[in-house]
Protein backbone atom coordinates (compact mmCIF):
# COMPACT_ATOMS: atom_id res chain seq x y z
CA UNK A 1 0.00 0.00 0.00
CA UNK A 2 2.80 2.53 0.93
CA UNK A 3 4.44 1.99 -2.38
CA UNK A 4 1.45 2.95 -4.17
CA UNK A 5 0.67 5.86 -2.42
CA UNK A 6 4.14 6.85 -3.18
CA UNK A 7 4.02 5.98 -6.93
CA UNK A 8 1.10 8.21 -7.21
CA UNK A 9 2.83 10.93 -5.38
CA UNK A 10 5.26 10.50 -8.70
CA UNK A 11 2.42 10.96 -10.73
CA UNK A 12 1.09 13.99 -8.97
CA UNK A 13 5.25 15.65 -9.00
CA UNK A 14 5.69 14.50 -12.62
CA UNK A 15 2.79 16.08 -13.78
CA UNK A 16 3.63 19.24 -12.07
CA UNK A 17 7.33 19.08 -13.75
CA UNK A 18 5.63 18.44 -17.13
CA UNK A 19 3.49 21.29 -16.52
CA UNK A 20 6.56 23.80 -15.55
CA UNK A 21 8.72 22.68 -18.54
CA UNK A 22 5.45 23.17 -21.04
CA UNK A 23 4.23 26.97 -19.41
CA UNK A 24 5.86 28.70 -22.29
CA UNK A 25 4.08 26.78 -24.82
CA UNK A 26 0.72 27.36 -22.87
CA UNK A 27 1.84 30.89 -22.83
CA UNK A 28 2.29 30.73 -26.06
CA UNK A 29 -1.08 29.67 -26.95
CA UNK A 30 -2.47 32.20 -24.36
CA UNK A 31 -0.82 35.01 -26.04
CA UNK A 32 -2.16 33.92 -29.53
CA UNK A 33 -6.26 34.12 -28.00
CA UNK A 34 -5.60 37.29 -25.98
CA UNK A 35 -7.14 40.27 -27.26
CA UNK A 36 -4.96 43.18 -28.50
CA UNK A 37 -6.09 45.51 -26.15
CA UNK A 38 -5.32 43.53 -23.22
CA UNK A 39 -1.80 42.28 -24.02
CA UNK A 40 0.02 44.78 -21.55
CA UNK A 41 -2.50 44.54 -19.28
CA UNK A 42 -1.08 43.73 -15.35
CA UNK A 43 -1.87 41.40 -14.21
CA UNK A 44 -1.37 39.55 -17.37
CA UNK A 45 -4.77 37.21 -17.49
CA UNK A 46 -3.58 33.41 -17.29
CA UNK A 47 -6.41 32.43 -18.73
CA UNK A 48 -7.84 33.07 -21.92
CA UNK A 49 -11.04 33.61 -20.90
CA UNK A 50 -11.72 36.22 -23.27
CA UNK A 51 -10.45 34.38 -26.43
CA UNK A 52 -10.26 36.36 -29.50
CA UNK A 53 -9.26 34.77 -33.20
CA UNK A 54 -7.90 37.66 -34.60
CA UNK A 55 -4.68 36.81 -34.37
CA UNK A 56 -5.50 33.49 -36.29
CA UNK A 57 -7.48 35.53 -38.58
CA UNK A 58 -4.21 37.42 -39.50
CA UNK A 59 -2.32 34.00 -39.66
CA UNK A 60 -5.22 33.21 -42.66
CA UNK A 61 -4.43 36.24 -44.01
CA UNK A 62 -0.43 37.20 -44.34
CA UNK A 63 1.32 33.61 -44.07
CA UNK A 64 -0.87 31.01 -45.76
CA UNK A 65 1.88 31.42 -48.64
CA UNK A 66 4.83 31.31 -46.23
CA UNK A 67 3.14 28.20 -44.38
CA UNK A 68 3.00 26.47 -48.00
CA UNK A 69 6.39 27.64 -49.20
CA UNK A 70 7.75 25.40 -45.87
CA UNK A 71 5.67 22.29 -46.51
CA UNK A 72 7.14 22.59 -50.36
CA UNK A 73 10.47 22.76 -49.07
CA UNK A 74 10.37 20.60 -46.28
CA UNK A 75 8.56 17.50 -48.50
CA UNK A 76 11.64 18.88 -50.89
CA UNK A 77 14.49 18.43 -48.46
CA UNK A 78 13.02 15.21 -47.52
CA UNK A 79 12.64 13.76 -50.75
CA UNK A 80 16.44 14.72 -51.76
CA UNK A 81 17.90 13.19 -48.16
CA UNK A 82 16.08 9.60 -48.73
CA UNK A 83 17.50 9.73 -52.22
CA UNK A 84 21.01 10.31 -50.80
CA UNK A 85 20.75 8.58 -47.64
CA UNK A 86 19.33 5.44 -48.59
CA UNK A 87 21.35 3.77 -50.96
CA UNK A 88 24.74 5.25 -48.93
CA UNK A 89 23.17 3.69 -45.80
CA UNK A 90 22.90 0.03 -47.39
CA UNK A 91 26.18 0.48 -48.89
CA UNK A 92 27.96 1.02 -45.67
CA UNK A 93 25.95 -1.43 -43.68
CA UNK A 94 26.20 -3.99 -46.19
CA UNK A 95 28.56 -3.68 -49.11
CA UNK A 96 31.75 -2.43 -48.09
CA UNK A 97 32.75 0.19 -49.95
CA UNK A 98 36.08 1.52 -50.65
CA UNK A 99 36.58 4.24 -47.83
CA UNK A 100 33.42 3.12 -46.02
CA UNK A 101 35.05 4.22 -42.70
CA UNK A 102 36.63 7.30 -43.77
CA UNK A 103 32.87 8.02 -44.87
CA UNK A 104 31.75 7.45 -41.76
CA UNK A 105 34.00 9.73 -40.08
CA UNK A 106 33.48 12.46 -42.91
CA UNK A 107 29.60 12.37 -41.51
CA UNK A 108 30.15 12.72 -37.92
CA UNK A 109 32.30 15.71 -38.68
CA UNK A 110 29.79 17.36 -41.03
CA UNK A 111 27.22 17.28 -38.03
CA UNK A 112 29.26 19.18 -36.27
CA UNK A 113 30.47 22.16 -38.55
CA UNK A 114 27.86 25.49 -37.32
CA UNK A 115 24.86 26.41 -39.97
CA UNK A 116 26.44 30.22 -40.08
CA UNK A 117 29.32 29.07 -41.74
CA UNK A 118 27.81 26.95 -44.42
CA UNK A 119 25.57 29.62 -44.65
CA UNK A 120 27.91 32.13 -45.17
CA UNK A 121 29.68 29.41 -47.95
CA UNK A 122 26.30 28.39 -49.89
CA UNK A 123 25.96 32.20 -49.85
CA UNK A 124 28.63 32.68 -51.87
CA UNK A 125 28.09 30.31 -54.22
CA UNK A 126 24.49 30.87 -54.70
CA UNK A 127 25.34 34.42 -55.50
CA UNK A 128 27.77 33.33 -58.00
CA UNK A 129 25.20 30.71 -59.75
CA UNK A 130 22.15 32.63 -59.45
CA UNK A 131 20.49 30.47 -57.08
CA UNK A 132 19.68 33.18 -54.06
CA UNK A 133 15.94 33.42 -53.43
CA UNK A 134 15.37 30.36 -54.46
CA UNK A 135 13.28 28.16 -53.04
CA UNK A 136 15.04 24.80 -54.48
CA UNK A 137 17.92 26.45 -53.22
CA UNK A 138 16.76 26.11 -49.92
CA UNK A 139 16.21 22.51 -50.19
CA UNK A 140 19.97 21.93 -50.90
CA UNK A 141 20.77 24.12 -47.97
CA UNK A 142 18.18 22.17 -46.25
CA UNK A 143 19.54 18.99 -46.68
CA UNK A 144 23.33 19.24 -45.84
CA UNK A 145 21.42 19.48 -42.16
CA UNK A 146 19.50 15.81 -42.07
CA UNK A 147 21.98 14.16 -44.63
CA UNK A 148 24.88 12.92 -42.85
CA UNK A 149 22.40 12.23 -39.97
CA UNK A 150 20.39 10.32 -42.33
CA UNK A 151 22.82 8.03 -43.82
CA UNK A 152 24.00 7.17 -39.95
CA UNK A 153 20.31 6.50 -39.15
CA UNK A 154 20.10 3.71 -42.18
CA UNK A 155 23.92 2.37 -41.95
CA UNK A 156 23.13 1.93 -38.20
CA UNK A 157 19.46 0.07 -39.10
CA UNK A 158 20.72 -1.61 -42.34
CA UNK A 159 23.68 -3.51 -40.30
CA UNK A 160 20.76 -5.36 -38.13
CA UNK A 161 19.10 -6.57 -41.61
CA UNK A 162 19.80 -10.42 -41.13
CA UNK A 163 22.84 -11.32 -44.34
CA UNK A 164 20.57 -14.11 -44.50
CA UNK A 165 17.54 -12.04 -45.57
CA UNK A 166 20.40 -10.65 -48.54
CA UNK A 167 21.90 -13.87 -49.50
CA UNK A 168 18.88 -15.68 -49.78
CA UNK A 169 17.47 -12.77 -52.29
CA UNK A 170 20.88 -13.24 -54.33
CA UNK A 171 20.18 -16.75 -54.77
CA UNK A 172 16.93 -16.06 -56.06
CA UNK A 173 18.53 -14.00 -58.82
CA UNK A 174 18.05 -10.23 -57.67
CA UNK A 175 20.92 -8.17 -58.41
CA UNK A 176 21.99 -6.07 -55.57
CA UNK A 177 20.06 -2.67 -57.14
CA UNK A 178 16.41 -5.36 -56.64
CA UNK A 179 17.26 -6.31 -53.38
CA UNK A 180 17.65 -2.74 -51.92
CA UNK A 181 14.94 -1.99 -53.17
CA UNK A 182 12.37 -5.12 -52.88
CA UNK A 183 14.19 -6.51 -49.39
CA UNK A 184 16.20 -3.99 -47.87
CA UNK A 185 13.71 -0.60 -48.34
CA UNK A 186 10.69 -2.58 -47.12
CA UNK A 187 12.00 -4.08 -43.81
CA UNK A 188 13.65 -0.44 -43.15
CA UNK A 189 10.43 1.13 -42.70
CA UNK A 190 11.67 2.14 -39.27
CA UNK A 191 14.63 3.92 -40.50
CA UNK A 192 12.69 5.83 -43.51
CA UNK A 193 9.91 7.16 -41.31
CA UNK A 194 12.56 8.14 -38.43
CA UNK A 195 14.87 9.77 -41.41
CA UNK A 196 11.77 11.62 -42.99
CA UNK A 197 10.01 12.92 -39.85
CA UNK A 198 13.88 14.80 -38.94
CA UNK A 199 14.59 16.06 -42.53
CA UNK A 200 11.16 17.22 -42.12
CA UNK A 201 11.40 18.81 -39.06
CA UNK A 202 14.61 20.16 -39.55
CA UNK A 203 13.69 21.93 -42.89
CA UNK A 204 10.47 23.55 -41.36
CA UNK A 205 12.68 24.82 -38.51
CA UNK A 206 15.00 25.94 -40.72
CA UNK A 207 16.21 30.05 -39.96
CA UNK A 208 19.73 30.63 -40.74
CA UNK A 209 19.33 29.42 -44.36
CA UNK A 210 16.16 30.66 -44.88
CA UNK A 211 17.55 33.96 -43.42
CA UNK A 212 20.53 34.13 -45.78
CA UNK A 213 19.65 32.65 -49.30
CA UNK A 214 15.71 33.01 -48.85
CA UNK A 215 15.64 36.69 -47.40
CA UNK A 216 14.49 38.47 -50.81
CA UNK A 217 12.68 35.86 -52.60
CA UNK A 218 9.13 35.36 -53.79
CA UNK A 219 8.77 31.71 -52.14
CA UNK A 220 9.69 32.36 -48.36
CA UNK A 221 9.14 30.07 -45.76
CA UNK A 222 7.28 30.49 -42.27
CA UNK A 223 10.43 31.17 -39.90
CA UNK A 224 10.77 34.15 -41.90
CA UNK A 225 7.34 34.73 -41.71
CA UNK A 226 7.49 35.15 -38.13
CA UNK A 227 10.48 37.07 -38.31
CA UNK A 228 9.58 39.22 -40.36
CA UNK A 229 6.29 39.72 -37.80
CA UNK A 230 8.80 40.29 -35.30
CA UNK A 231 10.99 42.34 -36.82
CA UNK A 232 8.73 45.06 -38.24
CA UNK A 233 8.21 46.00 -34.49
CA UNK A 234 5.01 45.03 -34.61
CA UNK A 235 3.08 44.60 -31.35
CA UNK A 236 0.58 42.85 -32.30
CA UNK A 237 1.44 39.75 -30.28
CA UNK A 238 -1.27 38.06 -30.18
CA UNK A 239 -0.84 37.65 -34.65
CA UNK A 240 2.59 36.73 -34.01
CA UNK A 241 1.84 34.08 -31.27
CA UNK A 242 -0.85 32.80 -33.31
CA UNK A 243 1.61 32.12 -36.15
CA UNK A 244 4.24 30.60 -33.86
CA UNK A 245 1.55 27.90 -33.03
CA UNK A 246 0.67 27.20 -36.48
CA UNK A 247 4.35 27.12 -37.37
CA UNK A 248 4.14 24.51 -34.10
CA UNK A 249 1.82 22.37 -35.48
CA UNK A 250 4.27 20.03 -37.62
CA UNK A 251 5.90 19.64 -33.97
CA UNK A 252 3.02 18.13 -32.40
CA UNK A 253 2.12 15.56 -35.51
CA UNK A 254 4.82 14.23 -35.21
CA UNK A 255 5.13 13.69 -31.60
CA UNK A 256 1.18 12.39 -31.20
CA UNK A 257 1.79 9.97 -34.40
CA UNK A 258 5.25 8.78 -34.44
CA UNK A 259 6.59 9.39 -30.77
CA UNK A 260 8.64 6.24 -30.60
CA UNK A 261 10.37 7.37 -33.94
CA UNK A 262 11.48 10.64 -32.55
CA UNK A 263 13.12 9.04 -29.26
CA UNK A 264 14.85 6.54 -31.44
CA UNK A 265 16.35 9.71 -33.57
CA UNK A 266 17.56 11.61 -30.41
CA UNK A 267 19.51 8.66 -29.14
CA UNK A 268 20.74 7.35 -32.40
CA UNK A 269 24.39 7.52 -32.72
CA UNK A 270 24.97 8.75 -29.45
CA UNK A 271 24.00 5.57 -27.49
CA UNK A 272 25.30 2.31 -27.99
CA UNK A 273 22.73 -0.40 -26.92
CA UNK B 1 7.71 8.78 -54.51
CA UNK B 2 11.03 9.48 -53.43
CA UNK B 3 11.33 5.60 -53.02
CA UNK B 4 10.37 5.56 -56.86
CA UNK B 5 12.82 7.85 -58.11
CA UNK B 6 15.38 6.24 -55.97
CA UNK B 7 14.57 3.17 -57.56
CA UNK B 8 15.05 4.44 -61.14
CA UNK B 9 18.18 6.25 -60.54
CA UNK B 10 19.30 2.98 -59.66
CA UNK B 11 18.21 0.56 -62.34
CA UNK B 12 19.56 3.38 -65.03
CA UNK B 13 23.11 3.23 -63.42
CA UNK B 14 25.14 1.07 -65.15
CA UNK B 15 27.03 -0.33 -62.49
CA UNK B 16 23.93 -2.71 -62.25
CA UNK B 17 24.99 -4.79 -64.93
CA UNK B 18 27.94 -5.94 -63.11
CA UNK B 19 26.54 -7.53 -59.85
CA UNK B 20 24.23 -9.36 -62.36
CA UNK B 21 25.65 -11.03 -64.65
CA UNK B 22 27.72 -13.55 -62.41
CA UNK B 23 24.70 -16.01 -62.73
CA UNK B 24 26.60 -18.59 -65.16
CA UNK B 25 29.48 -20.92 -63.33
CA UNK B 26 32.71 -20.57 -65.23
CA UNK B 27 36.34 -20.50 -63.33
CA UNK B 28 35.40 -20.48 -59.31
CA UNK B 29 38.43 -18.29 -59.09
CA UNK B 30 37.56 -15.68 -61.81
CA UNK B 31 34.32 -15.56 -61.04
CA UNK B 32 34.74 -14.78 -57.73
CA UNK B 33 37.08 -12.38 -58.79
CA UNK B 34 34.65 -10.77 -61.05
CA UNK B 35 31.85 -11.30 -58.49
CA UNK B 36 34.23 -9.00 -56.12
CA UNK B 37 34.51 -6.25 -58.49
CA UNK B 38 31.22 -6.25 -59.21
CA UNK B 39 30.08 -5.54 -56.18
CA UNK B 40 32.80 -3.24 -55.63
CA UNK B 41 31.59 -1.81 -58.73
CA UNK B 42 27.95 -1.96 -57.45
CA UNK B 43 29.08 -0.52 -53.74
CA UNK B 44 30.29 2.43 -55.40
CA UNK B 45 27.15 3.44 -57.70
CA UNK B 46 25.27 3.43 -54.49
CA UNK B 47 27.84 5.60 -52.44
CA UNK B 48 29.11 7.80 -55.34
CA UNK B 49 25.77 10.49 -55.20
CA UNK B 50 26.57 10.60 -51.39
CA UNK B 51 30.21 11.55 -52.03
CA UNK B 52 29.73 14.45 -54.89
CA UNK B 53 27.06 15.66 -52.67
CA UNK B 54 29.41 15.93 -49.68
CA UNK B 55 32.23 17.41 -51.88
CA UNK B 56 29.81 19.90 -53.93
CA UNK B 57 27.49 20.44 -50.60
CA UNK B 58 29.97 20.46 -47.74
CA UNK B 59 33.17 20.58 -49.09
CA UNK B 60 33.19 23.53 -51.45
CA UNK B 61 30.62 25.97 -49.14
CA UNK B 62 33.90 25.15 -46.51
CA UNK B 63 36.36 25.77 -48.97
CA UNK B 64 34.52 29.15 -50.20
CA UNK B 65 34.34 30.05 -46.40
CA UNK B 66 37.82 29.49 -46.00
CA UNK B 67 38.59 31.25 -49.22
CA UNK B 68 36.23 33.99 -48.02
CA UNK B 69 38.54 34.42 -44.71
CA UNK B 70 41.80 34.37 -46.73
CA UNK B 71 41.08 37.53 -49.26
CA UNK B 72 40.04 41.10 -48.30
CA UNK B 73 36.78 41.46 -49.66
CA UNK B 74 34.43 44.65 -50.62
CA UNK B 75 30.89 44.23 -51.46
CA UNK B 76 32.16 45.03 -54.81
CA UNK B 77 34.96 42.36 -54.92
CA UNK B 78 32.70 39.70 -53.41
CA UNK B 79 30.13 39.82 -56.84
CA UNK B 80 33.06 40.02 -59.16
CA UNK B 81 35.06 37.50 -57.47
CA UNK B 82 38.59 39.40 -57.97
CA UNK B 83 39.31 39.99 -54.16
CA UNK B 84 42.69 39.87 -53.40
CA UNK B 85 44.89 37.58 -51.63
CA UNK B 86 45.19 39.02 -47.80
CA UNK B 87 46.93 36.01 -45.97
CA UNK B 88 46.10 35.80 -42.27
CA UNK B 89 44.68 39.48 -42.21
CA UNK B 90 40.88 38.94 -42.03
CA UNK B 91 42.13 36.90 -38.73
CA UNK B 92 44.36 39.50 -37.01
CA UNK B 93 41.58 42.08 -37.64
CA UNK B 94 39.30 39.71 -36.02
CA UNK B 95 41.72 39.14 -32.78
CA UNK B 96 42.16 42.82 -32.40
CA UNK B 97 38.56 44.09 -32.66
CA UNK B 98 37.42 44.92 -28.75
CA UNK B 99 34.29 42.64 -29.77
CA UNK B 100 36.29 39.48 -29.58
CA UNK B 101 37.05 39.02 -26.12
CA UNK B 102 33.80 39.48 -24.81
CA UNK B 103 32.29 37.31 -27.84
CA UNK B 104 34.57 34.54 -26.72
CA UNK B 105 33.82 35.24 -23.04
CA UNK B 106 30.12 35.20 -24.05
CA UNK B 107 30.59 31.78 -26.05
CA UNK B 108 32.08 29.86 -23.14
CA UNK B 109 29.82 31.43 -20.67
CA UNK B 110 26.91 30.85 -22.94
CA UNK B 111 28.21 27.20 -23.79
CA UNK B 112 29.07 25.98 -20.10
CA UNK B 113 26.07 27.41 -18.70
CA UNK B 114 23.81 25.85 -20.86
CA UNK B 115 24.91 22.47 -20.60
CA UNK B 116 25.70 22.25 -16.94
CA UNK B 117 22.34 22.89 -16.43
CA UNK B 118 20.59 20.92 -19.04
CA UNK B 119 22.66 17.70 -18.05
CA UNK B 120 22.14 18.21 -14.51
CA UNK B 121 18.19 18.70 -15.17
CA UNK B 122 18.39 15.79 -17.46
CA UNK B 123 19.89 13.62 -15.20
CA UNK B 124 17.52 14.29 -12.63
CA UNK B 125 14.18 14.17 -14.83
CA UNK B 126 15.51 11.25 -16.21
CA UNK B 127 16.24 9.13 -12.76
CA UNK B 128 12.64 10.43 -11.89
CA UNK B 129 11.38 8.95 -14.83
CA UNK B 130 12.92 6.13 -14.28
CA UNK B 131 11.17 5.10 -11.29
CA UNK B 132 8.02 3.87 -13.87
CA UNK B 133 5.15 5.51 -11.96
CA UNK B 134 1.60 6.10 -13.60
CA UNK B 135 1.66 8.24 -17.05
CA UNK B 136 5.43 8.51 -16.88
CA UNK B 137 5.73 7.66 -20.51
CA UNK B 138 3.21 10.09 -21.30
CA UNK B 139 4.92 12.69 -19.45
CA UNK B 140 8.57 12.41 -20.29
CA UNK B 141 7.32 11.93 -24.43
CA UNK B 142 5.69 16.28 -23.53
CA UNK B 143 8.53 16.89 -22.16
CA UNK B 144 10.36 16.34 -25.81
CA UNK B 145 8.11 19.32 -27.55
CA UNK B 146 10.38 22.20 -26.59
CA UNK B 147 12.86 20.42 -28.38
CA UNK B 148 10.75 19.65 -31.33
CA UNK B 149 9.73 23.66 -31.90
CA UNK B 150 11.19 25.41 -34.56
CA UNK B 151 13.73 27.65 -32.79
CA UNK B 152 11.83 30.66 -33.63
CA UNK B 153 8.89 29.39 -32.21
CA UNK B 154 10.47 29.30 -28.63
CA UNK B 155 12.95 32.24 -29.28
CA UNK B 156 9.79 34.71 -29.83
CA UNK B 157 7.75 32.89 -27.06
CA UNK B 158 10.86 33.68 -24.92
CA UNK B 159 11.20 36.93 -25.71
CA UNK B 160 7.49 37.71 -25.10
CA UNK B 161 7.72 36.15 -21.79
CA UNK B 162 11.10 38.57 -20.83
CA UNK B 163 9.38 41.66 -22.24
CA UNK B 164 10.25 44.22 -19.20
CA UNK B 165 6.48 45.60 -18.93
CA UNK B 166 4.87 42.90 -19.76
CA UNK B 167 6.25 39.64 -19.95
CA UNK B 168 4.94 36.75 -17.39
CA UNK B 169 8.29 36.53 -15.52
CA UNK B 170 8.60 39.89 -14.61
CA UNK B 171 4.85 39.48 -13.53
CA UNK B 172 5.94 35.68 -11.45
CA UNK B 173 9.06 38.33 -10.35
CA UNK B 174 6.68 40.91 -8.73
CA UNK B 175 4.07 37.56 -7.24
CA UNK B 176 7.26 36.86 -5.47
CA UNK B 177 8.35 40.16 -3.99
CA UNK B 178 11.19 41.25 -6.14
CA UNK B 179 11.61 43.82 -8.22
CA UNK B 180 11.33 43.61 -12.21
CA UNK B 181 14.36 43.06 -14.56
CA UNK B 182 14.98 44.15 -17.72
CA UNK B 183 15.69 41.16 -19.24
CA UNK B 184 16.72 41.48 -23.07
CA UNK B 185 17.60 45.39 -23.30
CA UNK B 186 19.78 45.16 -19.94
CA UNK B 187 23.35 44.42 -20.76
CA UNK B 188 23.66 42.55 -17.19
CA UNK B 189 20.65 40.35 -18.27
CA UNK B 190 20.67 39.84 -21.82
CA UNK B 191 22.95 37.07 -22.02
CA UNK B 192 21.70 35.23 -18.94
CA UNK B 193 18.36 35.85 -20.70
CA UNK B 194 19.47 33.95 -23.82
CA UNK B 195 20.99 30.78 -21.48
CA UNK B 196 17.86 30.29 -20.06
CA UNK B 197 15.89 29.93 -22.49
CA UNK B 198 18.19 27.84 -24.21
CA UNK B 199 18.41 25.72 -21.01
CA UNK B 200 14.71 25.12 -21.49
CA UNK B 201 15.33 24.01 -25.54
CA UNK B 202 18.51 21.44 -24.71
CA UNK B 203 16.60 19.77 -21.33
CA UNK B 204 14.92 16.69 -23.29
CA UNK B 205 18.01 16.09 -25.21
CA UNK B 206 19.64 15.26 -22.45
CA UNK B 207 17.00 13.69 -20.53
CA UNK B 208 15.96 11.13 -23.86
CA UNK B 209 19.62 10.25 -23.79
CA UNK B 210 20.62 10.09 -19.97
CA UNK B 211 17.40 8.14 -19.51
CA UNK B 212 17.83 5.62 -22.44
CA UNK B 213 21.23 5.52 -20.25
CA UNK B 214 19.76 4.39 -17.54
CA UNK B 215 17.75 1.35 -19.12
CA UNK B 216 21.28 -0.40 -19.31
CA UNK B 217 22.09 -0.18 -15.42
CA UNK B 218 20.58 -4.20 -14.47
CA UNK B 219 18.08 -3.89 -11.88
CA UNK B 220 19.58 -6.06 -9.53
CA UNK B 221 22.28 -3.53 -8.82
CA UNK B 222 19.81 -1.74 -6.81
CA UNK B 223 18.32 -4.36 -5.77
CA UNK B 224 21.13 -5.53 -3.94
CA UNK B 225 21.88 -2.17 -2.66
CA UNK B 226 19.11 -1.38 -0.63
CA UNK B 227 19.14 -5.41 0.96
CA UNK B 228 22.33 -3.77 1.95
CA UNK B 229 20.83 -0.39 3.35
CA UNK B 230 21.75 1.96 0.40
CA UNK B 231 19.21 5.01 0.50
CA UNK B 232 18.72 6.53 -2.34
CA UNK B 233 20.89 9.01 -2.60
CA UNK B 234 23.59 6.47 -1.81
CA UNK B 235 22.57 4.23 -4.84
CA UNK B 236 22.44 7.29 -7.00
CA UNK B 237 26.10 8.05 -5.45
CA UNK B 238 27.53 4.62 -6.36
CA UNK B 239 25.30 3.05 -8.76
CA UNK B 240 23.64 5.15 -11.23
CA UNK B 241 26.25 8.10 -11.43
CA UNK B 242 29.24 5.96 -12.12
CA UNK B 243 27.68 3.38 -14.50
CA UNK B 244 26.36 6.33 -16.44
CA UNK B 245 29.65 7.97 -17.10
CA UNK B 246 30.23 6.81 -20.47
CA UNK B 247 26.84 8.19 -21.82
CA UNK B 248 26.91 11.44 -19.57
CA UNK B 249 30.58 11.96 -21.66
CA UNK B 250 28.68 11.67 -24.59
CA UNK B 251 25.62 13.79 -23.78
CA UNK B 252 27.83 16.38 -22.41
CA UNK B 253 30.27 16.45 -25.47
CA UNK B 254 27.56 16.46 -28.26
CA UNK B 255 25.94 19.05 -25.70
CA UNK B 256 28.80 20.97 -25.99
CA UNK B 257 29.12 20.66 -30.32
CA UNK B 258 25.46 21.67 -30.43
CA UNK B 259 26.03 24.50 -28.25
CA UNK B 260 28.97 26.01 -29.54
CA UNK B 261 27.03 26.89 -32.49
CA UNK B 262 23.29 28.18 -31.52
CA UNK B 263 22.98 30.84 -34.01
CA UNK B 264 19.09 31.17 -33.83
CA UNK B 265 17.88 31.84 -30.64
CA UNK B 266 20.34 34.32 -29.59
CA UNK B 267 19.86 36.23 -33.13
CA UNK B 268 16.16 36.15 -32.87
CA UNK B 269 15.82 37.23 -28.79
CA UNK B 270 18.72 39.97 -28.72
CA UNK B 271 20.30 40.11 -32.48
CA UNK B 272 23.65 39.66 -29.48
CA UNK B 273 23.13 42.65 -28.07
CA UNK B 274 22.14 45.15 -26.51
CA UNK B 275 25.71 46.21 -27.70
CA UNK B 276 27.81 42.94 -27.52
CA UNK B 277 26.44 41.65 -24.24
CA UNK B 278 24.87 38.87 -25.86
CA UNK B 279 27.27 37.96 -28.92
CA UNK B 280 28.78 34.85 -29.51
CA UNK B 281 31.09 33.93 -31.90
CA UNK B 282 27.88 32.27 -34.10
CA UNK B 283 26.36 35.86 -33.80
CA UNK B 284 29.23 38.04 -34.26
CA UNK B 285 30.20 36.27 -37.30
CA UNK B 286 26.71 36.21 -39.10
CA UNK B 287 26.91 40.35 -37.92
CA UNK B 288 29.80 40.79 -39.53
CA UNK B 289 28.45 38.74 -42.97
CA UNK B 290 24.96 39.96 -43.16
CA UNK B 291 23.87 42.35 -40.14
CA UNK B 292 25.19 45.20 -41.49
CA UNK B 293 24.96 47.27 -44.45
CA UNK B 294 28.29 47.16 -44.66
CA UNK B 295 28.86 43.68 -45.04
CA UNK B 296 32.39 42.50 -43.87
CA UNK B 297 32.57 38.85 -45.46
CA UNK B 298 36.46 38.41 -44.62
CA UNK B 299 36.17 38.94 -41.32
CA UNK B 300 32.97 37.13 -40.90
CA UNK B 301 34.44 34.08 -42.48
CA UNK B 302 37.41 34.55 -40.29
CA UNK B 303 35.30 34.13 -36.84
CA UNK B 304 33.03 31.56 -38.62
CA UNK B 305 36.32 29.49 -39.01
CA UNK B 306 37.90 29.71 -35.69
CA UNK B 307 34.59 28.97 -34.48
CA UNK B 308 34.55 25.94 -36.26
CA UNK B 309 38.20 25.04 -34.86
CA UNK B 310 36.77 24.88 -31.64
CA UNK B 311 33.85 22.71 -32.86
CA UNK B 312 36.00 20.21 -34.22
CA UNK B 313 38.17 20.04 -31.14
CA UNK B 314 35.37 19.09 -29.17
CA UNK B 315 33.98 17.00 -31.86
CA UNK B 316 37.09 14.84 -32.31
CA UNK B 317 37.15 14.77 -28.60
CA UNK B 318 33.60 12.76 -28.99
CA UNK B 319 34.59 10.78 -31.72
CA UNK B 320 37.49 9.43 -29.43
CA UNK B 321 34.95 8.80 -26.68
CA UNK B 322 32.70 7.21 -28.66
CA UNK B 323 34.96 4.75 -30.44
CA UNK B 324 36.56 3.75 -27.48
CA UNK B 325 33.10 2.96 -25.77
CA UNK B 326 32.81 1.04 -29.15
CA UNK B 327 35.87 -0.95 -28.80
Amino acid sequence: MKSRTGKRRYTVIGVLLTALMLFPVYWMINVSLTPQQDMRKTPPDLLPLHPTFEGYRAVLNDQMPYLGTSLLIGLGTVALTLLLAAPAGFALAKLRPFGGGVLGLVLLIAQMIPGIVMAMGFYGIFLDLGLLNSWWGLIIADSTIAVPFGVMIFTAFMSGIPGELIAASRIDGAGTFRTFWSIVLPVSRNALVTVSLFSFLWAWSDFVFANTLDGGGDLRPITLGIYKYIGNNNQEWNSIMATAVVASIPAAVLLVLAQRYVAAGVTAGAVKD
Amino acid sequence: MTIARVDRRAQRSPAGSGATGTGQRTNTSALRRRQRRGSRLTALAFIAPLVVYLAAFYLYPLYRNLDLSLRDYTVRSFVQGDAPFSGLDNFRTVLDDPTFGPAMRHTLVFTFASIAFQYAAGLALAVFFNRHFRLAPTLRALFLIPWLLPLIVSASTWSWMFNSESGVINYALHLVGMSPVDWLNSPDWALTSVVIANIWIGIPFNLVILYSGLQNIPGELYEAASLDGAGAWQQFRRITFPLLRPVSAITLLLGLVYTLKVFDLIWIMTKGGPGDASSTLATWSYQLGFGTLLPKFGPGAAVGNILILIALVFGLLYIRVQRRQEA
